[in-house]
């Protein structure tokens, strides 16, 4: 019962950080339609800007960790936000009206420019830091095993409540949050009526890439490495997520986060470590195939 | 029922979600006659078409398609893509869906290709190049190029349909729904955007498949000189019911009608009329 | 009598200087912030295990300087030759001679394909390349009928690949069957397997479609690495036997084809072999494509990716034909597969990585979906321009990468604009690809 609590205490932290990450794919596939290959890679600069910001402050001799962390998740949005902005300007804003497959084969190609280039600046080998934030919480100790919820556990999950807040207002309140649901609807009546679209677009993609850096960071913290191919399998998770959840819907990409990080953590504990991977692979098929609204997304009937 | 009837809908209704699109819909189309169904925009018109060619599930009600061999199909258990293999019913769209790439002789080829298929011995027999599957395609070349001088588009024949100017693409909709030998053919507002020489030669194209092919026709139209003077019966609909049946002449005159198009109500209708204005 | 003079066209030289510089400065600017970390710092795995990292500020102005002139470059290219997309007219004696070079391409290639062994036979170099390509080709060719002819988006092709792959080899090694008796074996089973994975999903829709694929091209792999009793896991499968001209060894000894037909052996005889076995191979591709499409089945995978709806409208039974095009497609790339353990001897999970299935989609788009000598060129150029980076790995895949970007901007319907129709009345008029659809399913 112990193991399982850790488990799922475990799979609610992963499943934030998919969460995060599903969030940009589920926001850029209601505005533009299309999925962004890239988004993964995003992630993953995310989380070597948070390493690179990190060893600086610390090499400069900051010592205090909220501020460090403060900064660093500053720093980190920031550049990982214009990473976004810059991979829509170049490779999909000219694309916008070309046929279906540029746009994906563009995505795809600017998922191999980021990962590669992460490759070739900071070398292939994984990254590791040591943990920065220590310490935790002991919440039941039963036969010898203790059931721990660490500090790092906590603070991801309140950023991502906090976040999740912060952006799930900014949708449904603010001008730029209507502007978005406009151009979700129809782009070109969104144009008549005023709305600036290249920059409702550009926003969403900046929003999306500033959610992954703070899931890079995230990962970055709770598990102490980063590497140049991180993002490619986390993105495919992520999109699962967003899928599963409805894409589309905020909401659900952040269900849809839970609902994977939850399956991928009990699988590996109870089941295989290796086939990890296939399981979250599998429930993208599955979804797709039997419930491709999702969870919490609205079903598309087809007009002729 | 006294006449023989080719397609009989009964108590059709259709909803989305709080939406009743269609409301207990009866009508009957009858054989080798042109049906025509009006009603103002969003009377639900072309969601009954939907409904009858396989493109939505009816929440509710029947429709069937009686064959000259007596054998009844009920449409709404059959999907997509057998309602035109197995219940003969072919449809045209009001967006027009010709396949632009392809030419024109291709695009009535494409029509045939359950046929072709067979005679090419599920494309084995094409592989090798069997004379079967040659004579067969000759014929099929030969049927296309039929349609093609009947719809004057014979010497366009090689030209890719997305080049083809409004008017031909919208006959040319029409010979491919013909091609593929139906015995109900469904037109989604044939006659819009033409114009009225276009919209005559229109009329006559519906009116010598009915009397060449024996075809049934049953078509939804806003353009009324057109339904005037081909339809042998105007079914009329408006928010997603019934609310005239008859011959083109009466259900012109019926104030229902008049009331439905103007948006007034019946009473205002009478009394215009009567008034003589 | 006042004559107006014209109004001043073109616009001065002074304020144009001045946007191509903003619009440069802020171009470098954000390549400066950009790249500030990334290559401004390099970090590593110290000694003792933990982050140290050393500066690089003079790669990173460096880059900024390049980005910043770049931009510049860039803008002027712009300014001379139009935005991308605009139409340049021809005149009618360029347009007939070069409809006429057109024409000669293909059987041009042809030839030269079939006499490079010939020519090149003691530069074992250009034959392995030769067979690199050729490879390419037919799996090129083989993903055109999935995604050029039938419009759909498959990214998981190198499942199909590595299907015919392990079912070779390990057909081979397990119960020694020859080569000709596997090769069938193999297309059978990677059409099964097409057929498998396509009857759930090919009812998706376009981009979901895609990705579903991509899961499972990563699902094989995975499996492929892990299941190691059957596959032998990451190490592979190796002690391939190598192919032979129908039971007659290519080997030294007296049994060998040498031996038999009189002449010297040579190593290079089992590598012109395999060359002109992968031809033939690709050649079969080729052209069992071309005469399906002119058969209904074709025809009806084009009017797929032309409007799906008016396919079912039309009676023809869309799941079924997609289904045909996903297993025809998949039996094509088990035969390369099956040529590729062959070649080799040695197969491991590393070939097959969903790298493979972008290139051949690449290769496919770049071509100009449905062409084939469109699909041949954009081969010959992606794995020529690739060995161009032969020692310069690491800078290969990104490269690869700027290319497909650019390439999408540039030309997004491949290099072959138009497409050859299957039958005409009395002449055959290519379409521009802008009239074709493009699939959504």
């Amino acid at each position: 019962m112990d193991y399982f609590a850790q488990q799922l205490i475990n799979g609610i932290v992963l499943g934030s950080i998919y969460g995060l990450i599903a969030i940009g794919y589920t926001m850029v596939y209601g505005i533009v339609g299309m999925i962004n290959f890239a988004h993964g890679d995003i992630f993953m600069i995310g989380g070597f800007i948070a390493l690179i910001s990190f060893l600086i402050l610390v090499s400069l001799g900051l010592t205090m960790v909220p501020v460090i962390l403060f900064i660093v998740l500053l720093v980190s949005m920031a550049v990982t936000a214009l990473y976004g902005w810059t991979v829509e300007r170049i490779a999909y804003r000219p694309l916008r009206h070309s046929f279906r497959l540029a746009p994906m084969l563009s995505a795809i190609g600017m998922s191999f420019v980021l990962s590669n280039f992460s490759q070739v600046s900071q070398g292939a080998r994984v990254k590791p830091v040591p943990p920065i934030i220590t310490g935790g919480y002991t919440l039941l100790e039963q036969n010898g095993f203790a059931v721990r919820l660490s500090n790092v556990q906590i603070i991801v999950v309140v950023s991502t409540i906090v976040l999740l807040a912060i952006f799930t207002w900014l949708v449904a309140r603010t001008r730029l949050g209507r502007d978005m649901r406009a151009c979700e609807q129809d782009q070109i009546m969104a144009a008549l009526l005023g709305v600036d679209v290249d920059r409702t677009i550009s926003m969403t993609f900046v929003i999306g890439s500033a959610l992954a850096a703070v899931a890079g960071m995230m990962y970055l913290l709770y598990y102490g490495l980063v590497d140049f191919y991180m993002g490619f399998v986390a993105g495919i998770k992520a999109f699962t997520a967003a899928v599963l959840g409805g894409i589309g819907s905020l909401p659900g990409a952040m269900l849809g986060g839970l609902a994977i990080g939850l399956i991928e953590t009990l699988w590996s504990a109870y089941f295989s470590v290796e086939y990890k991977d296939v399981a979250a692979f599998s429930i993208l098929i599955v979804v797709l195939i039997f419930l491709p609204t999702g969870l919490l997304g609205r079903p598309e009937v087809e007009k002729v | 029922m006294s006449a023989d009837c080719i397609l009989m809908v009964d108590h059709l209704s259709m909803r989305f979600g709080g939406i009743v699109a269609v409301n207990d819909l009866s009508f009957d189309a009858e054989r080798r006659k042109i049906t025509a169904l009006i009603g103002p925009n969003g009377a639900g018109k072309t969601t009954v078409f939907n409904c009858i060619t396989g493109f939505y599930k009816p929440t509710a009600g029947t429709m069937r398609i009686a064959h000259e061999t007596g054998a009844e199909i009920r449409l709404e258990r059959l999907n997509d893509f057998r309602i035109s293999k197995q219940a003969r019913v072919a449809r045209t769209f009001q967006n027009i869906r010709l396949f632009p790439g392809m030419t024109v002789l291709e695009n009535l080829m494409v029509a045939q290709h359950n046929a072709l298929m067979l005679a090419s011995g599920l494309t084995f027999l094409g592989l090798i190049g069997a004379p079967s599957w040659r004579s067969a395609e000759k014929r099929a070349i030969d049927q296309a190029k039929l349609w093609l001088e009947r719809i004057a588009l014979l010497d366009r024949a090689d030209d890719a349909a997305g080049n083809l100017p409004y008017g031909d693409q919208r006959r040319l909709e029409i010979a491919r729904a013909m091609c593929t030998e139906p015995v109900l053919l469904c037109l989604d507002e044939p006659a819009a955007g033409l114009n009225r020489r276009e919209s005559a030669a229109l009329s006559e194209l519906l009116l010598s498949i009915r009397a060449d092919h024996g075809s049934s026709i049953l078509l939804i139209e806003h353009d009324m000189s057109v339904v005037m003077e081909i339809s042998d019966r105007v079914v009329v609909m408006d928010y997603g019911q019934k609310i005239a049946e008859g011959a083109p002449r009466d259900v012109r005159d019926d104030p229902k009608v008049i009331a439905a198009y103007l948006g007034a109500d019946e009473q205002e209708a009478i009394a215009v009329m009567e008034s003589g204005t | 009598m006042t004559t107006l003079a014209p109004e001043p066209t073109g616009v001065s030289r002074a304020p144009m200087i001045a946007f191509i510089f903003k619009k440069a400065l802020i171009s470098a600017l954000v390549a400066l912030v950009l790249f500030s970390l990334m290559i401004g710092i390099r970090t590593e795995a110290g000694p003792t295990g933990q982050l140290i990292y050393w500066t690089r500020f003079g790669d990173l102005a460096a880059m900024v300087a390049i980005v910043f002139g770049g931009s510049i470059v860039m803008e002027l290219l712009r300014h001379w030759w139009g935005p991308v997309g605009t139409v340049r007219i021809m005149p009618p004696s360029a347009q007939n001679a070069l409809a006429l070079l057109r024409r000669a391409v293909a059987p041009i290639l042809l030839i030269f394909t079939v006499l490079v062994p010939v020519i090149f036979y003691d530069q074992r170099y250009i034959l392995d390349l030769g067979i690199l390509v050729l490879t390419y080709v037919m799996l090129g060719w083989g993903l055109n009928v999935v995604v050029g002819l039938a419009g759909l988006l498959d990214l998981g092709y190198v499942a199909f690949y590595a299907v015919g792959a392990y079912s070779y080899a390990l057909l081979a090694t397990n119960f020694g069957l020859s080569f000709w008796i596997c090769l069938p074996l193999a297309g059978i089973l990677a059409a099964l397997w097409g057929v498998m994975l396509g009857f759930p999903v090919l009812r998706l829709r376009g981009d979901y479609l895609a990705i579903v694929t991509l899961a499972f091209g990563e699902i094989i792999r995975l499996v492929i690495i892990n299941w190691e009793s059957l596959t032998g896991g990451p190490n592979g499968v190796s002690g391939i036997p190598r192919p032979t001209l129908f039971g007659i060894p290519l080997t030294p000894g007296d049994d060998g084809l040498a031996a038999r037909l009189g002449i010297e052996f040579s190593p290079t005889h089992r590598i012109v072999f395999l060359f002109y076995l992968i031809l033939a191979l690709a050649l079969l591709t080729n052209w069992v494509t071309i005469r399906l499409r002119r058969l209904p089945i074709g025809r009806a995978w084009e009017a797929l990716r032309e409007d799906e709806v008016a396919c079912r409208a039309l009676g023809i039974n869309t799941t079924t034909t997609k289904l045909t095009a996903f297993a025809t497609g998949a039996m094509f790339g088990g035969f390369a597969g099956a040529f590729f353990a062959t070649r080799q001897g040695f197969i491991s999970p590393e070939s097959f990585t969903f790298q493979e299935s972008a290139l051949v989609l690449a290769i496919v788009v770049l071509g100009g979906m449905g062409s084939q000598l469109g699909v041949a060129l954009a081969a010959l150029g992606m794995i020529g321009g690739f060995e161009l980076f032969r020692g310069l790995e690491q800078y290969r895949m990104l490269v690869f990468g700027i290319a497909m970007v650019l390439l999408m901007i540039w030309r997004p319907r491949g290099l072959i604009g138009h497409r050859a129709p299957t039958l005409f009345l009395k002449q055959a008029q290519a379409i521009s690809s802008d009239l074709a659809g493009e699939g959504r399913g």
